[in-house]
């Protein structure tokens, strides 16, 4: 018989905890899916964030390492800077990266780390409950802006690939969306390039993946996708932001 | 190689890749710069890691990166600068891994100062960082000690997978004295297999994790690193005895920078005056040389102790605690960065000496 679909061999068979319609699964395994292919799971450490998906050191068969709220950049860089032969990515939210992680992720990029980061933008804090994060859309409501995000007040949703486009230093830096399965073949697609570009030892990569949570958005899953593609594509545009290529 | 006469710091810097530490990230700050100084110059020629983080948060969880993987690795800072790393501090202990802080203390609250000052005590004894833990510190007392426990502190860090701190100050860190490295060798490094994340190959994954859900596999983690402590307090204990051994009537406790005052001024009490005193000198912080105080708190000979600090009275509380205030204790410090001078210190002595009729 042939297998024409299974678990990747870096996961476990540990069931999640995510919400009914999360995209924390889908981006896992696509994870997992890239690591596999690339035939570099038994070199790779992932630095778990705090959040979500904090667990996501459960559900990953290689080796991992928890890290700080925000800090999963310059725990990367620990590793990556005393053992380069290792394939070290952190996993992290919005909440996480473009909040409290602001400096290390930007400094991170700058060094030019040869580390991959998969960014997850909900547009909200997801475990600690749908508190407004750096990414939360013009008047979403949440419960840290039960009114709605007063852009006048506390400014306007950070765009985290514009910003780290800007810098000099050699990067890929790429924004796809989960929101259907077309958009979810060019995410990992994406994903596939930023380990690559890790792989040739070429440059820090950073992959922005625009994910819905339905829970704390208080919408069902089929519709946050819609609200995905009418609220959050508009402002995040997908594509790639940069490449090593672009540099001279 | 004879002595040579070396900058503290520089002679931390060395003295960590004589260790065998070959990884250092740390983020400038008075007093002790040098440090990173030196390393950024020595590592990149003898195949380590020096790297500059974007702060003392960032340069400690790199810390925290690079002991996951099992390598010897350090930081070092000052007192704001270690206040932003009890982060990571805590991280590290809980994750159960060996890793070397050095904190040259300089005064404060705040900003404070940049000149030597003993504040950092509760910090580094009793406080970096939330949760149950704790650390080995360790306080030499000049440069060519600090060399010595530096070389000590890798091994250590290794043997408990925790932290270990080393405090100083502004004065070692600045000062030059002589010292030797020849008889200082590093000590063969564990296996690191069974935990550290260096790629799955032919094993089980590892996992570097601080993270309990279930409250009753927290407790019982905790009480495994409440073992972990109480093992550093039967076996790791370390102190100096000066003037100790005709039975003094007033027995001085100082550690650092203080201590070398005390001993002069011991020194010329014992020339000038025959008077009877003696220090005990802890040379680890935590765990603090409790049972020896003890003893001598419960000795006849002993009529009052007398603490000198560069602080408001951080290790005076570990000083009557010991002593359970059997017999007076005595206190005086400066602080802000000001060293107690051996004059003053005389008079303070001096005065116990009064106060007991000796």
């Amino acid at each position: 018989m042939k297998t024409i679909f299974k678990r990747p061999d870096s996961m476990t068979d540990m069931v999640t905890h995510y919400c009914p319609g999360c995209t924390h699964g889908t981006a896992h395994r696509m994870v997992a899916e890239v690591v596999d292919e690339m035939g570099i799971r038994e070199r790779t450490v992932g630095i778990a964030p705090v959040g979500c998906s904090v667990l996501l050191y459960k559900y990953m068969d290689t080796d991992m390492h928890q890290a700080a709220h925000g800090r999963a950049p310059a725990v990367a860089t620990g590793v990556k800077r005393v053992k380069p032969g290792l394939i070290v990515y952190s996993y992290q939210g919005d909440g996480d990266l473009a909040s409290i992680g602001t400096a290390e992720i930007i400094h991170a990029a700058n060094r030019g780390e040869k580390i991959t980061v998969v960014f997850i933008n909900n547009a909200i804090y997801g475990m600690t409950g749908g508190q407004m994060a750096p990414t939360t859309m013009p008047n979403q409501k949440t419960t840290t802006s039960p009114y709605g995000r007063d852009v006048n007040d506390v400014g306007y949703p950070m765009r985290m690939c514009e910003m780290l486009q800007t810098l000099r230093t050699p990067s890929y830096i790429a924004r796809a969306s989960l929101h259907d399965p077309l958009h979810s073949v060019q995410a990992k697609q994406a994903l596939k390039k930023a380990f690559a570009y890790q792989n040739e030892n070429k440059c820090f990569s950073f992959v922005e993946l625009l994910s819905i949570c339905p829970t704390n958005w208080g919408i069902p899953p089929v519709k946050s996708m819609d609200w995905l593609v009418e609220r959050m594509l508009p402002y995040y545009p997908l594509g790639v932001f940069k490449t090593p290529e672009d540099e001279e | 190689m004879a002595k040579i006469l070396m900058k503290g710091s520089e002679a931390i810097g060395e003295a960590a890749i004589k260790a065998g530490c070959l990884s250092y990230f740390a983020y400038p700050i008075t007093p002790q710069s040098e440090i990173a100084e030196y390393l950024a110059k020595r590592l990149p020629k003898i195949g380590g890691t020096f790297l500059q983080a974007e702060s003392e948060i960032a340069a400690s969880q790199m810390v925290f990166g690079a002991a996951g993987t099992g390598v010897r690795v350090m930081t070092t800072s000052s007192s704001p600068g270690i206040s932003l790393m009890s982060e990571a501090m805590s991280y590290i202990a809980g994750a159960e891994l060996p890793a070397v802080f050095v904190n040259i203390v300089r005064g404060g609250p705040g900003l404070g100062g940049i000149l030597p000052s003993q504040g950092d005590y509760f910090q580094a004894t009793k406080g970096a960082g939330h949760g149950n833990f704790r650390f080995l510190v360790l306080a030499p007392a000049n440069v060519q000690e600090f060399v010595d426990y530096m070389i000590k502190a890798f091994p250590l860090a290794e043997k408990y997978r925790n932290p270990v701190m080393l405090v100083g100050d502004g004065l070692i860190a600045q000062m030059m004295e002589p010292v030797d490295f020849d008889n200082v060798a590093s000590t063969p490094q564990g296996d690191v297999e069974s935990w550290a994340t260096t790629g799955c190959k032919d094993r089980e994954t590892n996992l570097i994790n601080s993270l309990f859900l279930d409250p009753l596999k927290l407790e019982k983690f905790n009480d495994k690193l409440a073992d972990k402590y109480n093992r550093m307090r039967d076996e790791e204990v370390v102190y100096e005895e000066y003037a100790m051994d005709d039975d003094p009537d007033v027995v001085m406790v100082a550690y650092g920078t203080t201590s070398r005052v005390v001993k002069t001024a011991i020194d010329e009490f014992r020339k000038e005056d025959k008077l009877k005193v003696g220090l005990i000198r802890p040379i680890t912080l935590f765990p603090f040389p409790m049972d020896v105080l003890r003893n001598l708190s419960a000795k006849s000979h002993v009529k009052a102790f007398g603490v000198v600090e560069m602080s408001i009275g951080q290790m005076l509380e570990d000083v009557k605690w010991a002593t359970l205030e059997r017999k007076p204790v005595e206190f005086f410090s400066r602080k802000g960065g000001i060293v107690p001078n051996p004059d003053e210190t005389k008079d303070f002595i001096k005065n116990i000496f009064k106060k007991i009729g000796a």
